[in-house]
């Protein structure tokens, strides 16, 4: 008996036309695609992005040139040399490589960092166009966290309370 | 002398631009709107970005296929690799000229117009094996075998679907076989009816015959690559493409044509029942009748291909000579008691 319902099931494609059903219906349901460059999705704050070195209210650099954060870089991408400023004798970093090739933004140098300074923005949009242009050194690490400093800081507060 | 010259060749050539040049413009379309329907079933959105609704994707597709370097494989057979993409698409385009798009507009209005049909739908699967053997390619190779067992098997269950249709109607003739299902019934007039099953069959097997999902084992993205045209680029690829493409319209034609009253409107001899399908029928010429039909049909061609996952080569064999190759068989014998025991009627005319 299972065996001429089996025939006739097959026989009259009920199983297709079921198939084909959901299909259709499918058709006609919104869709999901997100016109990328001029849709763009809510991202979290706790993206890591592009990087960046923060600066105090008062304009002095944070970066205390502690060297945690190249200690910990499981990529080797963070590359510090570091002596007493002129000015006051401070000890301060004379260059911060990042290495965006090698970075696997992990966010260790960001957690490593004693004094907020090395930080992952939500930045994502970003490239290069010439061979050498991956290393970004600390002037543009500066000037990046000059330029997103705001909302850098609002997504540092925004999650404050689980860090 | 001239007359002649005129008659014998200026105007073919003409109405010959008039059906290829449209078509091939449809081919594209049709491109475009597989793609379009397919995103929608996965709930995308398809091309979208080259002209309005991404309209014009077709065409940057055609260009960007135009401008590649045609590679020739180093073991590859020369004349044979060159002569496999026409021999696929000279018979795809000539099959058209046995179309009747309505009751006077045909290019060749031949007695034996099925016959012709048949044989340059067969003739297709030699561009494809030659496509295959010529590339000397692993992948190549196995994908011609493959669809040339394939064509073969379903040629058969085509051809009796066919029989049915030439039992009921009494004649080779495509516009003999439109005639023939004219009546006072409208759309209940028409082949599909009487011959349900074969209509099913030979629509499926027109779904396996041109190698399209879920028959496209001759292409089989996942298992070989791409199947007797991995090694094809640039035109030499667009010219297999627009084959397989204008091969799913000529079927999508052929179904409206053999099965679906062809131009005849789904209100013929029925005008009295309501004024609205009255003016339907009066207003819309039958030409966009059929184009209407053949859309719906090329729609089906889209829509298996979103719904259905790939058949196993074992069981394409076994749907096509023990599934279809039956049931074909015996309605060629309900076919004939039919018309017989004049159980349908045939042609009474509007």
């Amino acid at each position: 008996m299972s065996r001429i319902t089996h025939y006739f099931k097959s026989l009259l494609l009920i199983e297709l036309f079921r198939g084909m059903a959901l299909t259709i219906r499918y058709m006609f349901k919104p869709k999901y695609t997100v016109r990328y460059p001029m849709e763009h999705i809510p991202k979290s704050n706790r993206f890591r992005g592009l990087h960046a070195l923060r600066r105090y209210a008062n304009g002095e650099e944070r970066c205390i040139a502690c060297k945690l954060c190249e200690a910990v870089c499981p990529a080797l991408a963070i590359t510090i040399d570091s002596a007493p400023r002129e000015s006051d004798g401070q000890r301060r970093t004379t260059r911060y490589d990042i290495d965006l090739f090698k970075c696997i933004f992990c966010g260790f140098c960001e957690e490593s960092c004693p004094v907020d300074s090395i930080v992952e923005t939500s930045i994502h949009e970003y490239h290069f166009e010439h061979r050498g242009e991956n290393v970004v050194n600390k002037l543009q690490l500066l000037a990046i966290g000059d330029r997103f400093e705001k909302q850098i800081a609002a997504d540092r507060t925004q999650d404050a309370a689980y860090r | 002398m001239i007359d002649q010259l005129i008659n014998h060749l200026v105007w073919p050539i003409v109405y010959i631009l008039c059906i290829t040049i449209p078509l091939i413009l449809a081919v594209a379309m049709f491109v475009y709107w597989e793609r379009k329907v397919i995103g929608w079933m996965h709930v995308r959105m398809g091309p979208n970005k080259i002209g309005p609704f991404g309209l014009l994707q077709a065409f940057a597709d055609v260009v960007k296929l135009l401008i590649k370097e045609v590679i020739l494989p180093t073991t590859a057979n020369r004349f044979l690799y060159y002569l496999a993409p026409l021999l696929t698409l000279v018979p795809a385009l000539a099959a058209w000229a046995v179309v009747p798009f309505s009751s006077k507009m045909v290019l060749s209005n031949a007695n034996a117009g099925v016959l012709y049909l048949l044989a340059m739908t067969s003739l297709g699967v030699y561009g494809i094996i030659l496509a295959g053997w010529a590339s000397n390619s692993r992948y190549a190779l196995l994908g011609a075998m493959r669809s040339a067992a394939q064509v073969i098997s379903y040629e058969l269950a085509m051809g009796l679907c066919l029989v049915c249709v030439l039992v009921l109607a009494g004649s080779l003739n495509l516009t003999d076989i439109v005639n023939a299902q004219a009546g006072h019934k409208g759309l209940l007039d028409w082949f599909w009816l009487p011959l349900l099953p074969v209509f099913v069959i030979y629509f499926i097997s027109g779904v396996a015959e041109t190698n399209r999902a879920p028959f496209d084992v001759a292409e089989g993205e996942s298992e070989i690559v791409a199947g007797f045209h991995v090694e094809y680029s640039g035109s030499a690829f667009a010219i297999f493409f627009l084959a397989e493409y204008a091969n799913m319209i000529l079927v999508s034609f052929l179904a409206a044509v053999l099965f679906m009253g062809g131009w005849l409107s789904p209100f013929q001899g029925i005008e009295k029942i309501s004024w609205l399908a009255w003016a339907a029928w009066a207003a819309v010429p039958g030409f966009w009748w059929l184009l209407i039909k053949a859309f719906l049909f090329s729609f089906l061609f889209l829509w298996f291909r979103a719904s259905f996952p790939r058949y196993r080569y074992d069981q394409i064999m076994r749907l096509g000579w023990k599934v279809f190759i039956p049931i074909a068989i015996v309605w060629v014998l309900v076919a004939g008691c039919l018309k017989y025991f004049g159980w349908v009627t045939i042609g009474t005319g509007v």
